[in-house]
């Protein structure tokens, strides 16, 4: 038999791993195109009710939900990275700052207006709502699903960015932009992939998010400060520490609920202060 | 810029710029309107100074010092519920509660100030964040003194100076307010055109260099964030003597972001630009909210973007770039 701190360990990863979908791509955006975007989970929030709107409108499956989610995250954000977002590249982090989280209030604003207030319902399908006891202590399947994706996300991002020619690229255009320029690649086209690839990714995370904290119009900022904790806490622009830190905050805050419930989310600040205070660059960070 | 090919000596340049100039007098002067042409409003007007009063305060760490803080409220919310909780248990004399708020806001200030001095851009953004979540968490799980989500309830102002009383329409509210303004204002004033201001927009421009030049940045950052947590105290308090009540609310992140929001649409640097940004701010949302109150949020966002995209110093950066041009 296990005992019972292995379950509260599994929820903690398994929320780690839902914070993680939720802010790689900020990562992405924040780390590589040094662009403060506030307004990530707005995306994420796009991609949330896309799936619900599918599902529960025009009873699409699950699974055919997500890719859909992905796509239409990724393809609105292109369209304000084209408009907006493009011009404040290299404006101080006060004017990115403003403006993301101008539109972040539109976006909240539209939700609610679309939507309504309420806590959108959300059905999955018997065989996601099962769950297996192992030991003595039951897994969900849910979450055992979320863990997977999320491996094979990170692998996926990693292995991107590091190996294939658009990784390279990438990582060319966000060290010397001039130069890469020089060297024929298009600069403005990849920062705008890059950018649709971390949106779409949000917008993934937010449908897949539902199930276990719920939709609301509030979600473009409740978790904005998850994200951001969790990509100023990882290092910028480090996808493994991204990871690291999504699971350390994930695993402390549910354990933070779990054994000193009257702390509330005071916990997972102090945990961010902390790790700030002691490494400012993140836990990865390089730069 | 013409004034400074005038202008030959350090002295002259400090002195040219204290100068008090014919729009400014008008301005104050326009704030005594309300009592002739609005009576209805003034504890709207009263709102607006206190918001004015506030983001003056974050104007002199984000304007001046280039500390960019989403967690300003904190300090607002540690005045409001230090004067609160000071008139609840049987001190409601309004100026000793004004001084007590600042000087709690201010320690807790001058304590974060030494892990703010030593960062810089976006770990400095997250840190004031954290602290303001942080600081609005610990209001909520005190509920035994705060009041929780209820709000801090049983306030009571005595009389102002021990003769004017806090009615319903605002009237001693408003002049309250307002006086407490114009003073604090003049203190900013004086502080923003001393050496000492003058070398914290040195450290805005480059933190780096400024000690270089026998500038200590760390221990001028320090010292202004404390005054700026001080004078948002202060801001606070008016606020709960005016209104004899504090909610949550008043520590949270969107009131730190409607600050901002207030700062960068009047124009930072300027000293009245938060005023200015204060006054559009709250007559825009008491218009607005008029008319169907929950997409009052939309608006903002709009008014934010258009602001960053077509207004980059806010409204006084526009009027004089306006003024530059008309002149020949």
């Amino acid at each position: 038999m296990l005992p019972p701190i292995v379950g509260v360990l599994f929820d903690g990863l398994a929320y780690g791993m839902l914070l993680f979908l939720l802010s790689v791509g900020q990562s992405v955006t924040l780390g590589m195109m040094n662009f403060i975007n506030l307004a990530h989970c707005s995306f994420a929030m796009l991609g949330g009710y896309i799936t619900v709107a599918l599902m529960n409108r025009y009873g699409v499956p699950f699974f055919d939900t997500l890719p859909c989610a992905f796509v239409v995250a990724a393809l609105v954000s292109v369209a304000f990275e084209r408009t907006l977002f493009r011009r404040l590249y290299r404006a101080g982090e006060l004017d990115q700052v403003l403006l993301t989280i101008g539109i972040v209030f539109i976006s909240v604003s539209i939700a609610a207006y679309v939507f309504g207030t309420d806590q959108q319902p959300l059905q999955l399908p018997g065989y996601l709502r099962s769950s297996i006891t192992f030991m003595g202590i039951r897994f969900a399947i849910y979450r055992l699903v979320l863990l997977g994706l999320a491996l094979i996300i990170t692998l996926a991002l990693v292995l991107g960015i590091e190996y294939t020619r658009f990784g390279a690229r990438v990582r060319a255009a966000v060290d010397n932009e001039r130069m890469a320029r020089g060297l024929g690649i298009n600069v403005d086209r990849t920062f705008a992939i890059t950018f649709a690839l971390g949106s779409g990714l949000a917008g993934l995370g937010g449908a897949l998010a539902i199930e276990i904290v719920g939709l609301d119009p509030s979600f473009a900022f409740t978790y904005l400060v998850y994200v951001l904790i969790v990509v100023s806490v990882g290092g910028l622009g480090s996808i493994s520490g991204s990871f690291a830190a999504a699971i350390v905050l994930g695993i402390s805050d549910v354990a933070g609920k779990y054994y000193i419930p009257q702390l509330g989310a005071f916990l997972i600040y102090l945990v961010m202060i902390s790790l700030l205070m002691w490494r400012p660059l993140g836990l990865l960070g390089r730069r | 810029m013409a004034l400074a090919e005038k202008v030959t000596s350090p002295r002259l340049f400090v002195q040219a710029q204290t100068r008090w100039r014919p729009a400014e007098i008008v301005f104050w002067l326009a704030t005594l309107l309300p009592y002739v042409l609005f009576p209805n409003y003034l504890s709207l007007a009263s709102q607006i100074a206190i918001a004015g009063l506030f983001a003056l305060s974050l104007d002199l760490i984000l304007g001046y010092a280039g500390i960019v803080s989403l967690g300003h409220a904190a300090f607002f919310g540690v005045g409001a519920y230090t004067a609160g909780l000071l008139s609840k248990y049987g001190w409601g004399e309004p100026l000793t509660g004004l001084a007590a708020a600042a000087l709690a806001a201010g320690i807790v200030g001058y304590a974060t100030s030494f892990v703010i001095c030593r960062f810089r851009h976006l770990a400095l953004i997250m840190l004031t964040l954290g602290f303001g979540l942080l600081l609005a968490e610990l209001a909520n799980t005190l509920g035994w003194l705060t009041g929780g989500m209820d709000g801090l309830q049983g306030i009571h102002t005595w009389k102002l100076l021990g003769i004017f009383r806090f009615d319903l329409y605002g009237r001693a509210a408003y002049a309250y307010a307002l006086a407490v303004l114009f003073v604090l204002f003049l203190f900013a004033r004086r502080l923003i055109h001393s050496p000492f201001g003058l070398s914290l927009r040195g450290i805005r421009e480059n933190f780096v260099r400024m000690p270089a030049i026998g500038a200590p940045s760390r221990a001028h950052i320090r010292a202004i964030y404390t005054i700026a947590a001080a004078l948002a105290g202060i801001a606070g308090a008016l606020l709960a003597q005016t209104t004899e009540t504090v909610s949550l609310d008043s520590l949270g992140f969107e009131r730190s972001a409607e600050v901002v929001v207030m700062l960068v649409l009047g124009g930072t640097g300027r000293l009245y630009g938060g005023l200015v940004g204060a006054i559009v701010y709250m007559i825009a949302r008491d218009q607005f909210s008029g008319i169907v109150p929950q997409y009052w949020y939309f608006w903002i966002g709009i008014l934010l973007v258009a602001v960053v995209m077509f207004l980059p110093n806010g409204i006084l950066g526009g009027l004089a770039k306006l003024s530059r041009w008309s002149r020949p």
